[in-house]
């Protein structure tokens, strides 16, 4: 129950001034501009702007900067940004093998077309600190390959190596998604709406569900089939031209998850997939993704329902941070006369157990027997 | 003279920035004045993924959208879409559509603005093609004698 609390305006403002300070810190060092967290911060946007379900980089990095670092509260800040907003278009869906890459690697074939690309990794590094940052060191520009004029093109490598047929093929039977920002989810819910809840799900959340069906709750035996990290040209449909016209690019991850397999009396055994996709770099995103996606298809796949990640209504609707941020911050609003009736029904149930105490206590007295007489 | 067609010079305006199209714009000279019919208005379009790749279509997120539509003095119309919240980028995309509709126009768009800005968008996309093929992993076991 919740009543309306009066007071604490005084209080609140200045609490937000403090925080705001605070944010500002020493007021001896510049100011940490927006831009800047866009340019040197651009993994903590990439990820605000995956788990809002809203890209935008400058908006992310102003969430961030806003947050004071908070990404919780980073997403939950652009989140709300965008239920301001109309929505103009809907876009053809992104072509990932068209994607001018950054990175592109894979852990089950070698030799590829176009090539393993490590691009802009942390992979490798030693994870010692590096306390040159800490001395504000000159940074070396990257390096480039002169002889290379164009990109060379890298085909998805699912769909190329796959002429015995040995890995399941993802085949598009034209059929329109559904859209939890329209539609509430309800359950049971197809692998396409999945997919949407997932792809803004809680990086950390998704972590730890991936690798509990790595240690065994769940088991699907994964290898990181295919990750591409790179731009993207986004084409969407409008009233005034027949075509689909580009509007720009975006940055996005891609994870192509192959699992141990799956067959039937009709279908042969083959490879399963999971798949992960989300916006800007966040590779360990979608390979958590993918794996939770993997996870997920159990039923479909005949598979026993036996870890937390395989249960899609459990995964699904705790996996968005605001819903849960939202939910457990809800516990520090006034709850007084909640309590107070919890206090009043607590003190009646002791009340009650004393008497009953006490009635106990009286019974044992007459039963117990009497000391003798002398 | 080659003549980029509307769905290639708004991908090509798109993709380049602002600051890029008002450096060339302004050699432009002196352009016949124009109204907003609509907007520049700021919204989102939904972006669509696809499962696996090559799968039934799935909704990703949205991104934020701009989008104008200008006309002439004499009534000529124009469009323009771009992604993110930049009014001034949409409104002139949507004046290069409607300018390229001119033929006294057409000439100076494409040689002083679309010609320069697409060298421009291919010289960025060979610079990072080049970056990423730095970091292209080189298998010594797997190079064979020639």
């Amino acid at each position: 129950m919740y009543v309306a609390v009066k007071g604490g305006e005084q209080a609140i403002a200045r609490a937000h001034r403090w925080l705001a300070d605070r944010r500002r810190g020493d007021r001896e060092r510049p100011e940490l501009e927006v831009a800047q967290i866009g340019d040197q911060l651009r993994l903590a946007v990439d990820r605000v702007m995956s788990e809002a379900s809203l890209y935008d980089p400058e908006l992310a990095a102003l969430a961030f900067k806003q947050a004071s670092g908070d990404l919780t509260e980073a997403v939950f800040l652009l989140r709300a940004y965008r239920t301001t907003l109309p929505r103009l278009a809907v876009s053809e869906p992104l072509d990932t093998a068209g994607m001018r890459i950054e990175r592109r690697i894979s852990a089950t074939y070698k030799d590829v077309p176009g090539g393993q690309i490590l691009g802009p990794t942390y992979d490798y590094t030693h994870r010692l600190l590096d306390f040159l940052q800490l001395a504000g060191a000159e940074v070396p520009p990257a390096e480039t390959r002169d002889d290379v004029t164009d990109a060379e093109p890298c085909p998805q490598i699912l769909e190329l190596l796959n002429d015995e047929g040995l890995v399941e093929q993802a085949i598009d039977d034209g059929s329109e998604p559904m859209d939890i920002t329209r539609d509430p989810p309800d359950y049971p819910m197809d692998r396409a709406a999945r997919l949407q809840m997932l792809a803004r799900g809680d990086e950390g959340y998704l972590l730890a569900l991936g690798y509990s069906t790595q240690r065994g709750y769940g088991r699907n035996h994964p290898f990181a089939g295919e990750i591409r990290l790179g731009q993207v040209e986004v084409e969407i449909h409008v009233d005034e031209w027949d075509e689909t016209i580009c509007v720009g690019e975006i940055a996005l991850s891609e994870c192509q998850m192959i699992n141990q397999f799956g067959g039937s009396r009709e279908a042969a055994p083959q490879f399963t997939r999971g798949y992960g996709l989300a916006f800007g770099h966040n590779e360990r995103k979608t390979m958590a993704m993918a794996l939770v996606d993997r996870a997920l298809r159990a039923e479909e796949l005949g598979e026993p329902i036996s870890g937390p990640a395989q249960q899609a209504e459990f995964v699904l609707a705790h996996a968005d941070s605001v819903d849960a941020s939202g939910f457990v911050s809800h516990l520090k609003l006034p709850h007084y006369v909640d309590f107070q009736s919890e206090l009043d029904l607590l003190r009646r149930l002791r009340r009650e157990h004393a008497a009953r105490q006490a009635e106990l206590d009286s019974a044992r007295d007459t039963a117990s027997p009497q000391p003798e007489e002398r | 003279m080659t003549c980029t067609s509307r769905g290639a010079r708004q991908r090509l305006l798109a993709l380049s920035s602002r600051q890029h199209i008002e450096a060339r714009w302004g050699s432009l000279g002196r352009l016949p004045g124009h109204r907003c019919l609509r907007g520049p208005e700021t919204g989102m379009a939904m972006l669509k993924g696809r499962i696996g790749a090559t799968g039934n279509a799935f909704h990703l997120g949205e991104m934020t959208l701009t989008r104008a539509s200008v006309a002439l003095d004499d009534g000529t119309v124009g469009h323009g879409w771009v992604r993110g919240r930049d009014h001034r980028h949409a409104e002139l995309i949507a004046l290069a559509d409607a300018v390229a509709q001119h033929a006294a126009w057409q000439e100076a768009l494409e040689t002083q603005v679309l010609a320069p800005l697409a060298d421009e968008l291919a010289a960025r996309q060979r610079r990072d093609a080049a970056t990423a093929a730095a970091t292209r992993v080189d298998f010594f076991t797997l190079v064979r004698g020639e």
